[in-house]
C-alpha cells in the first residue's frame, strides 16, 4: 500500500504531547528528571547494554528459524528491548511477572533460557520453565486475561504478608478489553501491590493506537484512582527508574501504578503479518532514530565507559547465544503423542483414560503399518 | 436452493464470502461490518479486503480491541435497524462476548415479547490445521447450537458459504456464522448474485446406498474423499452436509439414514457433548428398529488441542480414519 493511501495518523494527545520520563535521549545524552533519578554503575550500565543486544539477537534468530519452518510462529520484540529489559531488571528477586506472548526480553532478565520460549513457539512443549522458581508466569495469549491473574496474585501476596510486588504486562490494544479495566478497578479498590506495565507500541496488529483511545493511555489511571506515568519506552534507564519506583511503592503498600512505556513495534505483529499493508514507511524510519540500543551504545562510546574490545566480545557472545538457540531448537524432541492426555485434568478422569487407551491402540496401528512398509523395502 | 451457480467460474471460499458481503452491502445500506482489523487490514483472514475502500469508514468499522464491544454494539445497532456483520478473529475469543451473544442477542426477540429483532451475524473462524494451539483451534459450534434463539451456520463450499452468508444477513435472528480456517483457500463453483441458500436445510453432497456420513464444515471434504476411496472397493457412501447446525435439518438425515441403515456422524470438535451426540440420539430415537448397526461417532478425543501440527493432525479424524470407521460399520 502506498503511504498516501494510508492517510494521516492522528495520535491521541491532550493539549500538547505529554512529557515522557526520559533519562537518556535518542542521541545518547544523559539527562536528569526531577522525579526519577538513577544512580547506576558502569558495570550495571554495560550489563543493561549486554541484555539489550542479546535479546535482540535471540529475537532475530527466532524470526529466522520461523522463516525456515522451524517455529510455528514468532512474535518479535524488535524495538521494545528497552521497555522489557528496563522493567525486567527493575524487578526484585521475589517480584513476580505476568507476561503476554512478546515478553522475551523480560524472560531473559528472569534467567529463562530462550530455548524454553522457542519450545512453546515450536509447539513441542509448554515452555518448561518453573514459574515458581523464575517468578515469571507462562505466556498468556488471549489478550488481557493476565492482568486479572496478576491482580489476584498480588492480592494473594498481600494476604500472605509478602513484601513483594507483581508486574503485569500488556499492550496498547489490550487496554480496550474489559478484563484489563476490571483489573484496574480491583487492584485500585484493594490497593493491590501490582504494577500495570503497558507497552504502547502504537499498534494492535493493523490497528493504530487512535482506534483504542482518545487520551494518552497513562492518563486513564487517574480515573481508576491510582497514578499513571508515561516513560520513554526506548530509554532503558528511564524505564528502569520508573518501574523500580512503582514496584517499590507497591511493595510498601501504596497500591498500583500504570506505566505506559511509549515505544514502537519495529517488526511485524507476528511472523504471520505483513505490516507494509497498513502502516507508513516514514513512521518506521522516524522510530529508527529512537532505537533503544543505539542510544546506549552512543553514550557508552562517548563517555568511554566501553571500548571496542568490549563491543567485540559482546558480538562474539551474541554469536554464541544465537548458535545455542539454533542448535537447541533443531534438537528439541517432538512430544510423545500420548502426552496429550497427561494434563487435561489434574485428577483421574475415567473417560480420558479410556480415550487414552483407544488412542494408544490407534497409534500402534501406525507402528504396524510402518513395520510393514519397512519390510517391503 | 434458489439462485444460480456458475459453471464457468470458480472461486475460493474466502472470495465467495467477500462476494456475499459486497453484494449485500450494495443491496442494503443497513448492512455494516465491524471487528478487529476488518477495515484497513481487510480481516485477519482477508475476507473483508477491499470493502473499506469501497464502502468507507462509516460502514466498515475497525473497532477497539474488545469482543464484548463488537458483539454488544452489533446487537445494539441491530435492534434499531442495522444489519451488522461482526467478525470475531477466532472462535476461541467469542468467549469474551458470551454474555452479549448468549444472554442478550439470543433472548432479545423473546424477552421483548417479539417487539425487537436482533438481525446480526457474528462471523467466526475456527478449527485445526495450522498448529495454532489450545486457544486458537477449538471447534465450539456445539455450545451455540444448544442455545435457543441462536442460529448456527457452518458451510463447506464456496457456493454454500456465499448463499448462506447472504441468507444469514437477511435473516431476522442472530446467526453465528462459522468459517473453518482450512477452508479459506479452497476453490469451488462460484455462485451468482441471486444465490441464497435458506438456513436450516442440509445438502446431500454425494448420494450412496450403503452408509450415510453426517458431517459439516471442513469435514465434508474429508468425508467426500473417503467416499471416493471406498467406492473403488464397491462401497457406496452418502454424504450429508448439514450446513446449518441450528436449526438442524433432521429430515434430510433421517431420510438418508432410513435408506442406508448405517450412520456415521463425523466432526472435528471433541466428542463429549458435541453435536454428533444430538444427531446420533435423534437417529436412534426415530429409527431404532430399522438400523442395521448402532450409529457411530467419529470425532477428536476430549483433549486440549496442541500447537504441534503433527500431533494435532493425529488427533483429528482424517480420510483414513473415516474409511476404517465406515468399514467397521459395514462389518457390524
Ligand atoms: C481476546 C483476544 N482477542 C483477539 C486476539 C487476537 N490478537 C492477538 S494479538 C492482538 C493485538 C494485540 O495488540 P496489543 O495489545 O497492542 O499488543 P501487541 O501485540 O502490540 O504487543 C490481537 C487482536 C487475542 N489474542 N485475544
Ligand atoms: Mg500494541
Amino acid at each position: 500500500m502506498t503511504d498516501s493511501a494510508l492517510g494521516t495518523r492522528h495520535i491521541p494527545t491532550q493539549g500538547s504531547e505529554p512529557e515522557l520520563v526520559q533519562l537518556l535521549t535518542p542521541e545518547g545524552q544523559r539527562v536528569e528528571h526531577p522525579t526519577y533519578s538513577l544512580q547506576i554503575s558502569d558495570d550495571e550500565l554495560r550489563g543493561l547494554y549486554r541484555d539489550l543486544v542479546l535479546v535482540r539477537r535471540v529475537d532475530a534468530e527466532a524470526t529466522a528459524l520461523q522463516r525456515q519452518g522451524e517455529l510455528g510462529i514468532w512474535a518479535s520484540l524488535l524495538g521494545q528491548e528497552a521497555a522489557q529489559v528496563g522493567s525486567g531488571r527493575a524487578m526484585a528477586e521475589d517480584d513476580y511477572a505476568f507476561p503476554t506472548y512478546r515478553e522475551h526480553g523480560v524472560a531473559w532478565c528472569r534467567g529463562i533460557d530462550p530455548l524454553n520460549l522457542l519450545g512453546l513457539f515450536r509447539g513441542v512443549n509448554h515452555g518448561g520453565w518453573d514459574p515458581d522458581e523464575k517468578n515469571f508466569h507462562l505466556y498468556t495469549i488471549v489478550i488481557g486475561a493476565q492482568t486479572l491473574h496478576a491482580t489476584g496474585y498480588a492480592m494473594g501476596m498481600q494476604k500472605d504478608g509478602a513484601e513483594s510486588a507483581v508486574i503485569a504486562y500488556f499492550g496498547d490494544g489490550a487496554t480496550s478489553q474489559g478484563d484489563v479495566n476490571e483489573a484496574f478497578i480491583y487492584a485500585s479498590v484493594f490497593n493491590a501491590p501490582v504494577v500495570f506495565f503497558c507497552q504502547n507500541n502504537q499498534w494492535a496488529i493493523s490497528e493504530p493506537i487512535e482506534k483504542q483511545t482518545r487520551i494518552p493511555l497513562y492518563q486513564r489511571a487517574m480515573g481508576f484512582g491510582f497514578p499513571g506515568v508515561r516513560v520513554d519506552g526506548n530509554d532503558v534507564l528511564a524505564v528502569l527508574a520508573v518501574t523500580r519506583a512503582a514496584l517499590q511503592k507497591a511493595r510498601e503498600g501504596s497500591g498500583p501504578t500504570l506505566i505506559e512505556a511509549y515505544t514502537y513495534r519495529m517488526g511485524a505483529h507476528t511472523t504471520s503479518d505483513d505490516p507494509t499493508r497498513y502502516r507508513l514507511t516514514h513512521e518506521l524510519e522516524s522510530w529508527k532514530l529512537k532505537d533503544p540500543i543505539e542510544r546506549v551504545k552512543a553514550y557508552l562510546v562517548r563517555t568511554g565507559k566501553a571500548d571496542q574490545a568490549y563491543f567485540d566480545a559482546l558480538e562474539r557472545e551474541a554469536d554464541g547465544l544465537a548458535a545455542h538457540v539454533r542448535r537447541g531448537c533443531l534438537e528439541m524432541p517432538d512430544p510423545d503423542p500420548l502426552s496429550i492426555f497427561d494434563h487435561v485434568y489434574a485428577e483421574r478422569h475415567p473417560l480420558l483414560e479410556e480415550e487414552r487407551e483407544q488412542f494408544a491402540a490407534y497409534l500402534e496401528t501406525f507402528d504396524a503399518v510402518d513395520a510393514h512398509d519397512a519390510g517391503d523395502r | 436452493m434458489t439462485g444460480t451457480l456458475s459453471s464457468a467460474r470458480t472461486v475460493s471460499f474466502r472470495d465467495a464470502l467477500r462476494e456475499a458481503l459486497h453484494e449485500e452491502m450494495e443491496a442494503d445500506e443497513s448492512v455494516i461490518l465491524l471487528g478487529e482489523d476488518v477495515g484497513r487490514y481487510g480481516g485477519a483472514y482477508a475476507v473483508s479486503r477491499g470493502l473499506l475502500e469501497r464502502f468507507g469508514e462509516r460502514r466498515v468499522i475497525d473497532t477497539p480491541m474488545s469482543e464484548a464491544l463488537i458483539v454488544g454494539a452489533a446487537l445494539g445497532a441491530a435492534m434499531v435497524g442495522a444489519r451488522p456483520v461482526a467478525e470475531i478473529m477466532y472462535m476461541d475469543f467469542v468467549t469474551l462476548a458470551m454474555d452479549n451473544l448468549v444472554n442478550q442477542a439470543a433472548k432479545v426477540h423473546y424477552m421483548f415479547g417479539g417487539q425487537f429483532n436482533a438481525p446480526l451475524v457474528v462471523r467466526v473462524q475456527q478449527g485445526t490445521g495450522r498448529g495454532a494451539g489450545s486457544q486458537h483451534s477449538q471447534s465450539l459450534e456445539g455450545w451455540f447450537a444448544h442455545v435457543p434463539g441462536l442460529k448456527v451456520v457452518a458451510p463447506s463450499t464456496p457456493a454454500d458459504a456465499k448463499g448462506l452468508l447472504k441468507a444469514a444477513i437477511r435473516d431476522n435472528d442472530p446467526v453465528l456464522f462459522i468459517e473453518h480456517k482450512g477452508l479459506y483457500p479452497r476453490k469451488g463453483a462460484a455462485a451468482e448474485v441471486d444465490h441464497v441458500v435458506p438456513l436450516g436445510v442440509a445438502d446431500v453432497k454425494r448420494t450412496g446406498t450403503d452408509v450415510t456420513i453426517v458431517t459439516w464444515s471442513n469435514h465434508v471434504h474429508i468425508a467426500l474423499e473417503a467416499a471416493e476411496r471406498l467406492s473403488a472397493d464397491g462401497v457406496s457412501v452418502e454424504v450429508v452436509d448439514m450446513r446449518c447446525l441450528a436449526p438442524l435439518d433432521m429430515t434430510t438425515v433421517l431420510d438418508s439414514a432410513g435408506s442406508t441403515r448405517r450412520v456415521l456422524v463425523l466432526h472435528e470438535a471433541c466428542r463429549t457433548g458435541g453435536l454428533g451426540a444430538e444427531i446420533a440420539a435423534t437417529v436412534g430415537e426415530q429409527l431404532f428398529g430399522e438400523l442395521a448397526a448402532p450409529v457411530r461417532r467419529l470425532t477428536a478425543p476430549d483433549v486440549v488441542l496442541p500447537a504441534h501440527t503433527e500431533l494435532e493432525r493425529t488427533l483429528i479424524p482424517d480420510v483414513e480414519d473415516v474409511v476404517l470407521a465406515v468399514r467397521d460399520l459395514l462389518s457390524s
